[in-house]
């Protein structure tokens, strides 16, 4: 067994153990900081199998701002000593993860993601591949990238518009 | 990776940690010093010459300092955040260059790497805010989350104009220069030696130098654990060997950033003049990383005397002040930095040309922010939220009182 094997184990060993304390833990801050621990340790999957780019904005933006921002909302609007989780939506929630999970091996399945020659992937290796990533997103991915983006303008403007609202009420 | 990396790999990371201990220390000692020759007093000269071993005597009180951990808080956060602190901060220096190509490891998206891994330490101060279950903390917790959130892009955005500029990631080229790219113009990018960036771009420097300060949290930021206002913020129920650990991680941050400006402005290990003009050739390679280390060392403690000369001098802004000058002008003066530094080389303009149009822009924004919100700014009271039974919690603008969880509620007639 080489060392990056031993090292992907353990990693992999973090990661669903804290999945697991995101989904069972009764305390929904614990459950956030559980996620940044998933976050994390899947970021040092990536670097295992040498995308290191795909590992930083791992790190970037679900390490440092998503989890900031899902601690910062849950911090605000629950008021309790100690925030339980809403176990309203069980039937509902159990639902989505099936289905994500179902769409998620669809599409491994489909993938050829088994021939892949992991010198040619975009996502991994020096500079050159950081090159080709950040020219096939603004050429040949232009008009889903360009989607992406519109998206969360939207979703930003729709939240600064929820929030005035509230302001201009007063 | 053989067992020679590994081990030449384990001494690098050894070597980083001792020698930063040692720098954290010295730190501490120039902080007092500088401070109290601003303000007409000795500072410590007590143990030691010119109490130089003052930061040590410091450092074994607070190992041997009782570490309380209060009866309420969330026992494993407490114990966690300080580290969600300090081992970023220590990371960072796996990327940085003392020399050409000499870091614990040369990283080809170093720039990309630095941004990661610094984001990381605001959940720290979450956790330790969250975890001490105290009003104050919480609320410095919040704190600390809004200013770093809100600082760290323009800050990256600088980060990213410089990339434009070196069109690479790689921190050996943004000090060495690089031979860039730009549709049909190609150009040689001088290294820093020659010509530092902070000449480049000037509106980039006081960016980051500003958004820089307010990451640490140091005065006039430090809005996190402001004293008069939240007692300590995040830090309020650390005592002991936890205490030391977050202070370990906010010396180690100074020094990061005095270390950025150094690298990202002013050439980071680059002479002015390459060595061998001044000592003769016939230099080693062993020579050559020495002194350039010594240079980068000595332009770093410049740059950390000046941080701290800083907080000697001025008082600590408003919380709404500060918030408002990230967002209505740091984020948009960085975009007109990225913009302009693109136009630049799009249409092959020499550098100076930057420098022409930046300067203008960051006069009339300081003169604007002198203005508007100087001496005239008038007080906003800080938004609350309000919570009553069935509806989300709204911004309301008026005070309240604290509920549990340090989260401030306001009564439901109140407001409308």
């Amino acid at each position: 067994m080489t060392a990056q094997l031993v090292v992907f184990y353990l990693l992999a060993g973090v990661t669903v153990l804290s999945s697991l304390g995101v989904v069972l833990s009764r305390n929904v801050v614990h459950a956030a900081f559980m996620l940044l621990l998933v976050l994390l340790s899947v970021a040092g999957i990536f670097l295992v199998a040498v995308a290191e780019f795909l590992a930083l904005a791992q790190i970037l933006i679900y390490g440092g701002a998503v989890t900031v921002v899902v601690l910062f909302a849950i911090m605000l609007t629950r008021n309790d000593d100690q925030p339980r989780a809403d176990h309203s939506q069980r039937p509902l929630a159990l639902l989505a993860a099936a289905g994500t999970f179902g769409l998620l091996v669809v599409a491994f399945v489909a993938s050829d993601i088994a021939t892949l020659d992991e010198t040619t992937d975009a996502g991994s290796g020096g500079e050159s591949a950081f090159e080709a990533l950040g020219t096939g997103l603004f050429t040949d991915w232009a008009i889903p990238f360009e989607l992406a983006s519109l998206v969360l303008l939207v979703a930003l403007i729709g939240a600064i518009m929820l929030a005035r609202s509230a302001e201009d009420g007063e | 990776m053989s067992a020679v990396d590994v081990l030449i790999a384990f001494a690098g990371l050894l070597g980083l940690f001792t020698g930063l201990a040692v720098a954290v220390l010295s730190l501490t000692w120039m902080e007092r010093k500088t401070l109290a020759r601003i303000q007409q007093r000795a500072g410590p000269s007590v143990v030691g010459p010119h109490g130089l071993l003052q930061p040590v005597a410091d450092a074994m009180k607070l190992a041997t300092k009782e570490d309380i951990i209060p009866a309420y808080a969330d026992q494993l956060l407490f114990w966690a955040a300080p580290l969600f602190v300090v081992v970023p901060a220590f990371l960072i220096w796996v990327a940085i260059p003392f020399g050409d190509g000499l870091s614990v490891r040369v990283l080809d998206l170093g720039l990309l790497y630095l941004v990661a891994i610094s984001g990381i330490g605001v959940v720290g101060l979450l956790m330790g805010g969250w975890a001490s279950s105290s009003r104050y903390s919480m609320l410095g917790g919040l704190r600390a989350a809004a200013q770093l959130v809100s600082y760290e892009i323009p800050l990256v955005v600088v980060i990213l104009s410089i990339a434009v500029l070196v069109q690479s990631l790689s921190l050996d080229a943004v000090i060495g220069g690089n031979t860039i790219t730009v549709g049909e113009n190609t150009r040689e990018l001088q290294g820093q030696g020659s010509i530092p960036f902070a000449f480049v771009m000037p509106l980039g420097f006081v960016i980051f130098f500003i958004a820089g300060l307010a990451e640490l949290g140091r005065t006039p930021f430090d809005i996190h654990h402001a004293e008069s206002e939240v007692v300590g913020g995040p830090f309020v129920e650390y005592s002991g060997a936890h205490w030391a650990v977050f202070f370990l991680g906010e010396y180690l941050n100074t020094f990061v950033i005095s270390a950025l400006i150094v690298i990202l402005f002013f050439g980071g290990w680059s002479w002015p003049s390459p060595p061998e003009s001044v000592f003769g050739t016939g230099l080693s390679d062993a020579t050559t990383n020495l002194l350039g280390g010594a240079w980068f060392l000595f332009k770093t403690y410049i740059v950390v005397a000046v941080i701290f000369w800083i907080r000697g001098t001025y008082p600590r802004l408003r919380i709404d002040q500060l918030m408002s000058f990230a967002w209505q002008v740091l984020v948009p003066l960085s975009f007109a930095n990225l913009v302009l530094i693109a136009a630049v080389l799009f249409y092959d303009w020499p550098l100076w040309v930057m420098t022409l149009l930046s300067l203008p822009i960051l006069f009339g924004a300081a003169f604007g922010v002198q203005r508007r919100r100087g001496v005239r700014g008038r007080p906003r009271t800080v938004r609350v939220l309000r919570k009553s039974a069935g509806e989300i919690g709204r911004p309301v603008f008026s005070g309240g009182k604290p509920g549990p969880g340090g989260v401030i509620t306001t009564p439901s007639q109140a407001g409308d």
